[in-house]
């Protein structure tokens, strides 16, 4: 009987070599600048002979600061993937008029903006969030460290191993063009035939197994690890922020793995629960998806909204203005946000009642977001506001996000949305507040907790040109749509009819332009503050007057943050210990408990790439292997008895020695 | 106070509602500056039901602008008044709280969500696209003995068929009603979702498969509107464009002869043959249609040998075949037929699209139309200026 089995369909699944693009000018270029950059990375790595610090210091560290930071670059790295889509999308879309064809076929511009929704959401945004939640939180409540330190290594791992899947669909084989969210029946087997959904699916189920965690790790530190006297009510808000927000994640992610396995589940055995036949209904997939998606929404923006309020009491040098509001703001938002989700299709033929229902649950959201601006407002109020670089995106970000906070109440009326729903105008509203928000959000935290993290401050100039080239660069590119989606002109289209709308795309194309300028300056932002960083350096632990603990030790923190666990009697902790006259101890070092590197994380991460390619491309016996090594690496990992060590008195006596000698030498 | 406010907002042009009057000078604003030099269908309707949605969003947007002003303003002067080197600004580190402020921020943004609110309850219910029309125009009451145009309409991958089950005829790709007359609307779809939107006439619904929507709306101008898909449906949706003629009564009655005169027969097999994906597909007429085709497409069973869904859904409502209804499985399959019938799949992507990653379709393999003789193409997209 296997006489007939064909031997390349056993090894290699549905893969061929013509399944690599080689004949691709675009990708060819693309791929061979990725593989000169790899080698030139990789060959410095060797030069250097950093390979084993590598390893030791950060891909197996379990240290929630250098976790922290490995987010944010990837975020960073998958940001130049995510907006080099936008461009082409930009480009394509101001050139395709009536006759003109444009660059981009189809085929390719559908797999372009369905990767630039599923990277900028799961690739950027959220590593970004995860990454400053990372960093921050333990800091800020005094732990030294997050409850599940392996935990945390293996969710980064995982969120990587996602993209990496998503990247690699680059180069073999193709992407999903069932959008960002994979709307059934389009994505289903009989209608998407193809690697490219399988690709979307197993990269984000890899990458959902990471957020998820890392959501569960996040809720158990706040919930367990705060200082002595640290209330609930005298958690920094970004803390308060980020637990509103795991608890977000805790709760959706599960739902959004759900219904991609059951999405697997018809993609793969052929059950119908989103297909149009056989008694499947597409309808149970838009809701479930957008039970997750709109909780996601407000994932995203939560931690940013922490990160404004941390920045506007620190530059304004005032105590945060009703904070007890915010706090109330933050956890109505979080309830609020689960009552919602069927806004995004008020077009999908439901009756008057359950619209209006969710029209108006989506209009009480901004109760509490407005109470979040004006209390920001007020702590400007009587301030004395330092305009450093995060400052300039919070303010950048009040202006731009009560905008696009109003579109968006005014999509959230249902007749309204009739008209503007899938038009440009949607386009341009969810950018207003996922770039006036969050990217804006994250850009400050970056710049407000970088000295913390390596020690120097960012370069304010180029910062500030990054700063300025985003917020004109945000309205040049956004603004048009929104005139365009008044004009009835609806989304993902790759080519128009009607040229008298080129002019819009243009200038549109023309903000995209300078949002990557923007980017840009952030690059040379890095580079220029590296090389200048003596100058910029910070030996005081505390650069721009905090208030909260992060500030509280040395930047970089030692590995255990805190030789002393500090003790909390106040809403901004450092604050008040600076007015109370804090001396920094100075002796009676004890030995500090500390949780012990593994590899096991990395190693999962990468069999998780292994056993995901091979499920796209049905390599079954592969699939079945790796899933297998899974396994045993995790009991394996079970028997690992080898945790934690003791970081010595002395070595603690002599980094703690070092500091003081740093603060005297600055003083 | 607030609810009739709001209604008189939304209800007539006759009934000034002072919101709707403030609303509209606070709203149109900012827009003016925008519209000078560009087509704004949405912002300037021919159709009764568009036309109200459009006034539903100058209302709120004025609404909120109410709100949203004086914060930007606010921020602006805050920031201003505040910075560091203004040293004679007030400085006071530890004011943080102040109960009055705190019952104002929460208040105001709650006043005018009360006030959304009550729109939003009222505007959903009188433009819900399921309820009939109740006028054509303000001051306008729809007449009792008016009998509605009925049109069904399916999304096919990737044109429009539309059925006139009153004059026995169908068009693909062109939509005509006479003005002033209210249309009532049926949509599915074949094969995957869409949205159906003529923006100058009224908001958008789906078009889905196996399910049926309702639109109620009517055209008050005569003229060529723009009308399209607007949810993704793959390769051809950008292409997926109509045309919807509002015309006098005479002329649509004109329209319909000429139908008649030139169209063909759209049996099931010429139906069959439609359906198959295509692209840029010319404006068609059918003069005459096989007997109940819309609702065969609804319940996905066009294609000969195919159990429909309403006779699944009697037979399950009896409490099914049990074994027998085994026997039914083939029948009651569908989403398949394009394997079967070897056209390219909406949404496929290698390797099962049989073709090179990311290329040009060959001009050979590109999926055929089997209507390459027929017809004109449709024109441009029009924006009715």
């Amino acid at each position: 009987m296997f006489s007939n089995v064909d031997l390349q369909k056993l090894v290699f699944g549905r893969f061929t070599l013509a399944d690599i693009p080689y004949h691709e000018p675009i990708l060819i270029v693309t791929f061979a600048g990725v593989a000169l950059g790899g080698l030139a990375v990789l060959g410095t790595i060797t030069y250097y002979r950093f390979w084993g610090a590598l390893w030791r210091d950060w891909v197996t560290s379990v240290d929630h600061k250098k976790i922290g930071i490995m987010y944010v670059i990837l975020a960073f790295v998958m940001l130049l993937r995510g907006f080099a889509d936008a461009l082409l999308m930009r480009a394509q879309q101001s050139i395709a008029f009536g006759s003109q064809e444009g660059f981009l076929p189809p085929h390719h511009y559908d797999q372009i903006f369905t990767a630039h929704g599923v990277i900028m959401i799961f690739f950027v945004a959220m590593p970004f969030v995860t990454g400053l939640m990372n960093y921050v939180v333990p800091l800020q409540i005094g732990a030294r460290d997050v409850s599940f330190p392996f935990l945390n290594n293996f969710s980064f791992w995982m969120t990587t191993a996602g993209a990496i899947i998503i990247m690699l669909s680059l180069f073999i084989g193709e992407f999903s063009r069932a959008t960002w969210l994979g709307y059934p029946p389009l994505s289903g087997a009989d209608m998407s035939p193809g690697v490219g959904v399988d690709y979307w699916i197993w990269g984000l189920q890899i990458a959902g197994i990471g957020t998820l965690l890392s959501g569960i790790n996040l809720v158990a530190t706040i919930v367990k690890m705060r200082a002595p006297g640290m209330t609930m009510m005298k958690l920094p808000v970004f803390v308060w922020t980020s637990l509103c927000t795991n608890v977000l994640i805790v709760a959706a992610f599960p739902i959004l793995t759900a219904v991609l396995a059951l999405l697997s589940l018809d993609r793969y055995v052929g059950t119908h629960f989103f297909t149009n036949d056989l008694g499947g209904s597409p309808m149970m997939y838009f809701n479930l998806i957008w039970i997750w998606g709109h909780p996601e929404v407000y994932i995203l923006i939560l931690p940013a909204f922490g990160i404004f309020s941390e920045v506007t009491s620190t530059f304004c040098g005032k105590r945060l203005f009703g904070y007890a509001s915010m706090v109330y703001a933050t956890v109505v938002i979080t309830i609020l946000s689960y009552l919602v989700w069927l806004h995004h299709f008020f077009t999908m033929g439901s009756g008057a009642n359950v619209n209006s229902f969710f029209g108006i649950t989506t209009m009480i959201i901004s109760i509490p977001t407005g109470a979040k601006i004006f209390n920001w407002l007020f702590t400007m109020y009587r301030g004395r506001i330092r305009f450093e670089v995060p400052m300039l995106w919070t303010v950048g970000f009040m202006v731009t996000f009560v905008i696009g906070g109003m579109t968006g109440v005014l999509l959230a009326v249902p007749p309204a949305d009739f008209v503007l729903h899938n038009s440009l105008f949607l386009i341009a509203h969810f950018h207003n507040v996922i770039i006036g928000g969050v990217l804006f959000g994250m850009m400050a935290g970056v710049t407000y907790w970088f000295p913390k993290a390596f020690g120097f401050k960012l370069d304010p100039f180029w910062g500030k040109m990054s700063f300025w080239f985003w917020l004109v660069g945000f309205y040049v590119a956004f603004m048009p749509l929104y005139v365009l989606g008044l004009m009835g002109v609806t989304r993902r289209m790759q080519h128009f009819d009607d040229p008298s709308l080129q002019i819009w795309f243009v200038v549109a194309a023309g903000g995209a332009a300078l949002i990557g300028c923007g980017i840009l300056s952030t690059i040379i932002q890095f580079v220029v503050s590296i090389r200048n960083r003596e100058a910029l350096r910070d030996t005081t632990g505390d650069p721009w007057g905090g208030r909260t603990l992060e500030w509280a030790t040395s930047s970089p923190p030692p590995d255990y943050n805190f030789a002393f666990t500090p003790v909390v009697h106040d809403l901004d902790a450092w604050y008040d210990m600076k007015n109370r006259g804090y001396a920094r101890p100075l002796h009676g070092f004890k030995p500090i408990h500390m949780p012990k590197n593994t590899g096991t994380g990395a190693i999962i991460g990468g069999l998780s790439v292994v056993f995901g390619f091979a499920m796209i491309w049905y390599i079954w016996w592969l699939a079945a292997l790796s899933a297998l090594a899974i396994f045993v690496v995790s009991v394996a990992h079970t028997f690992n008895y080898n945790r934690d060590f003791y970081i010595p008195a002395d070595t603690v006596a002599r980094t703690e020695s070092q500091r003081t000698a740093a603060l005297a030498g600055q003083a | 106070m607030l609810i009739a406010a709001a209604k008189s907002a939304l209800s007539t042009r006759a009934g000034t509602g002072r919101l709707k009057r403030l609303a509209r000078a606070a709203a149109l604003l900012p827009l003016l500056a925008a519209t000078a030099g560009c087509n704004m269908v949405v912002m300037h309707p021919s159709g009764d039901v568009a036309m109200q949605q459009r006034n539903l969003v100058l209302a709120s947007t004025g609404l909120m602008l109410l709100i949203i002003v004086p914060v930007i303003l606010l921020t602006l002067l805050f920031a201003w008044r505040y910075r560091a080197s203004n040293t004679s600004a007030t400085y006071d580190p530890d004011w943080h709280h102040s109960t009055q402020l705190e019952v104002v921020i929460w208040a105001a943004p709650l006043v005018i969500i009360i006030a959304l609110g009550a729109l939003t309850w009222i505007s959903t219910h009188t433009l819900d696209p399921y309820r009939p029309l109740s006028r054509i125009e303000p001051g306008r009451p729809v007449a009792a003995e008016t009998k509605p145009l009925e049109v069904q309409v399916v999304a096919l991958d990737w044109k429009w068929l539309f059925f006139y089950p009153e004059y026995g005829i169908a068009t693909v790709n062109e939509l005509a009603a006479p003005v002033d007359r209210p249309i009532n609307f049926r949509l599915t779809a074949a094969s995957v979702m869409n949205t159906f939107y003529v923006p100058a006439l009224a908001g958008m619904v789906y078009a889905m498969p196996g399910m049926e929507m309702k639109l109620h709306a009517v055209i008050n101008k005569p003229g060529t509107y723009h009308g399209q898909s607007a949810h993704y449906s793959g390769s051809g949706f950008s292409r997926m464009t109509f045309n919807f003629l509002g015309q006098e009564p005479k002329a649509f009655e004109a329209w319909v002869a000429k139908a008649k005169a030139e169209g063909k027969d759209l049996s099931r097999d010429a139906y069959l043959q439609l359906e198959k994906p295509s692209e840029r597909e010319p404006i068609q007429y059918f003069a005459s249609v096989s007997d109940n085709l819309y609702s065969q497409i609804l319940n996905m069973c066009a294609l000969p040998g195919k159990m429909c869904m309403s006779e699944m859904m009697k037979i399950d409502a009896r409490g099914g075949a049990g074994v027998h209804s085994r026997e039914n499985r083939e029948k009651l399959r569908y989403d398949n037929r394009h394997v079967e019938q070897g056209d390219e799949a909406p949404g496929a992507t290698g390797p099962a699209s049989g073709r090179p990653p990311r290329s040009e379709p060959e001009p050979g393999t590109k999926p055929s139309s089997g209507h390459d003789d027929q017809g004109t193409p449709a024109p441009a997209q029009l924006n009715n200026r």
